[in-house]
């Protein structure tokens, strides 16, 4: 076991899982406890895990990540269409079409590093977006959406002889996926996505990844072909997005094209950088206060914001419900972009960092060892 | 001597910058297990040479043999894994990683080669290869730093840890660009006692140097280098009593 995994890394396992399977008790006072949400939670926390492998090891910065994340969606809704209704397969599916996508736009985006590399796959990105509305009608269905009927095929469901009644849902092994079943069915997959990510991490592989983030020259010289190992980098990421992206379609099954917009791939950006570049746990978090914020802010109205400035003078109310009403709804964007520039300047780590400047400060007021100085950062 | 000592053979090499002839007609033979060193004002080519041979810069003209495999039009790994490392004037290391991990990194590619997809192994489960680079790491006195941030180390720590970094792989032909610039006399003289102790080991050296005691007390032949061109070579005894050198380069330095 010692050599399987370090004690740290088990102990940041279980941690991970106890806290993401209760997710439904704890986040019940802050009016996030209910399915559809924490489904969301799991989902981008899938993707931003994958991308942090990518940006945050081995430091390319994607900007066209939600392609894969579409395409992920698109092939598991195919694969109810097509095949069954049940998700596995579906997942299976997704994930090995997104790679192969991955690789095919990894080959040709790593050609270049640095911004070009960034903007090759912005490029890339809106290129499948806008074909997704264009040629390629007949696969998306275009802007109504690819979604479930009764009259798809479904072969293997027809095989086994099972017929459906009303719109079709998918399902595991013939439960359900809707509700709290999908939020478990997705928080499994969300921990198995943090373990393979921990296991990179911790594994020659990751450490290869982080030296080329660190020195791309040195390792040329050091005796690495680098271009694989960024575009295995590339593949994995591409795989997990499409992971994200097929459970989705299995909590939703209804795939469109706005996934693959740009600002779809600036989303997980922000909630890498967020949470903490480069750490395992700072990614997901990240994707859970943006989604979380998202869900809140997004909601609120001027009636709601009215009553909750009711105790201000009414001339006042009035102004400062004005004024607040842009940080909401449709413009929650701009609180978003406004606690990001704030967390960028303040804390250049994301989040990660300001838990390890507190840990800090705790340890140095708990005990005086001067154990200050430059010591290895542990990846957490 | 005979030519099949001939290690490492630069054959008619020019390299052009535009209108600077960096390097012209430059013939360089290196006989194996001995220390050459390069010697020649700044400027002279020295760097620009020794870029040539590992393959960063592509020669105008001319090739770079190495034991029987031509290694122009080769890339970077590729010739490192061919048995080549190199410690460059300003230190190439992984800033962001540990000491430890920066001379683990070599090892991993001299066993595993220049791509392995091992990403399910525990870095922890590498007993071997970490054993091997704290031996490593104690041979150039840095053991007691295996944990610190390469990039917080003082730039003679670099320099040697760069070095470990060159000989965990036990290279055919090590390059050192300036191995002691920027140093304070203390680490000149622990990098020197460092070299001496390799040149001990029967690996082919290329030295460029500026310091003449550095040069003189571990050069088994040297080459003088000025304005792109060799204008000397031989054993040190040679060089310095030949009178071109003292006048294009020693007469000014001593
Ligand atoms: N990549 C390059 N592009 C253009 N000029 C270069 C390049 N590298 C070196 N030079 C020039 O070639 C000459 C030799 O440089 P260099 O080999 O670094 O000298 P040395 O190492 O002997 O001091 C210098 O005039 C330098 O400016
Ligand atoms: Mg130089």
């Amino acid at each position: 076991m010692t050599t399987f995994m370090s004690r740290k890394d088990l102990f940041l396992l279980l941690g991970f899982t106890i806290v993401v399977l209760a997710m439904p008790i704890w986040l019940a006072p802050f009016g996030a406890g209910y399915p559809d949400l924490l489904q969301r939670f799991m989902i981008f926390g899938i993707f931003a895990v994958g991308f942090n492998i990518l940006f945050g090891l081995t430091g390319y910065l994607s900007f066209g990540h939600a392609a894969f994340f579409g395409v992920g969606s698109y092939a598991a809704v195919w694969s109810f269409k097509l095949l069954t209704l049940d998700a596995i397969p579906a997942m299976i599916f997704a994930v090995v079409i997104s790679g192969l996508f991955a690789l095919v736009i990894g080959f040709l985006c790593l050609r270049r590093s640095g911004i070009y590399f960034s903007i090759l796959t912005l490029a890339f990105a809106q290129m499948s977006y806008n074909l997704a509305y264009s040629v390629l009608t007949p696969i998306t269905n275009g802007e109504t959406g690819l979604q479930l009927t009764l009259a798809d095929p479904r072969v293997l469901d027809a095989a086994m002889g099972q017929t459906f009644v009303g719109q079709p849902v998918p399902t595991l092994f013939g439960q359900q996926l809707g509700g709290y079943a999908g939020f478990y069915f997705c928080a499994g997959f969300l921990i198995l996505a943090f373990f393979i990510a921990q296991r990179i991490a911790g594994s020659p592989f990751g450490m290869m990844l982080k030296a080329i983030k660190s020195n791309q020259t040195r390792m040329q010289f050091t005796g690495f072909n680098t271009r694989p190992y960024a575009l295995s980098a590339f593949v994995i990421s591409g795989m997990y997005a499409g992971l994200a992206g097929a459970l989705l379609a299995v909590t939703d099954p209804l795939a469109g094209a706005e996934r693959m917009q740009w600002t779809a791939s600036g989303e997980v950006v922000l909630m890498t950088i967020l949470g903490g570049v480069g750490t395992l746990v700072g990614p997901v978090i990240g994707a859970w206060i943006i989604k979380y914020f998202e869900n809140i802010l997004s909601a609120l109205n001027d009636n709601i914001l009215a009553r909750f400035w009711s105790f201000l003078p009414d001339g006042v109310s009035d102004v400062v419900v004005k004024i607040t009403s842009k940080f909401v709804g449709d413009g929650w964007h701009l609180t978003l972009g406004l606690a990001f520039v704030i967390v960028v300047i303040f804390l250049p780590g994301g989040i990660m960092e300001g838990v390890r400047r507190l840990a800090a400060l705790f340890r140095r007021s708990g005990s005086s060892s001067p154990k200050t100085s430059a010591r290895t950062q542990p990846a957490e | 001597m005979e030519k099949s000592n001939v290690v490492l053979h630069v054959a008619d090499v020019h390299k052009r910058f535009g209108g600077l002839h960096a390097l012209a007609d430059i013939d360089l033979q290196v006989e194996e297990g001995k220390t050459h060193a390069i010697i020649g004002p700044n400027g002279a080519g020295k760097s620009t040479l020794l870029n040539v041979i590992i393959g960063k810069l592509a020669p105008t003209s001319g090739q770079v043999v190495f034991d029987g495999t031509v290694l122009t039009g080769r890339k970077p790994y590729q010739i490192n894994q061919l048995g080549i490392a190199r410690v460059f004037q300003t230190p190439e290391i992984f800033a962001d990683l540990s000491v430890l991990h920066n001379v683990m990194i070599p090892a991993l590619a001299k066993r595993d080669g220049m791509f392995t997809l091992n990403m399910l192994r525990a870095l922890d489960s590498e007993t071997g290869i970490r054993a091997e680079a704290e031996h490593m790491l104690e041979d150039v006195g840095m053991l007691g730093r295996r944990e610190m941030l390469a990039g917080s180390l003082s730039r003679g720590d670099k320099r040697r840890m760069e070095l470990a970094m060159c000989l965990i792989q036990h290279p055919r032909l090590l390059l050192l660009d300036e191995p002691t610039a920027g140093m304070s006399r203390h680490d000149t003289n622990t990098t020197i006692e460092l070299l001496k102790k390799i040149k001990s080991r029967g690996m082919t050296k290329v030295i460029i140097e500026h310091d003449m005691h550095v040069v003189f007390s571990l050069a088994d032949k040297i080459s003088v280098l000025a304005q792109g061109r060799i204008i000397a070579d031989g054993s040190p005894d040679e060089v310095r009593g030949n009178p071109k050198v003292q006048e294009a380069y020693l007469g000014g330095a001593h």
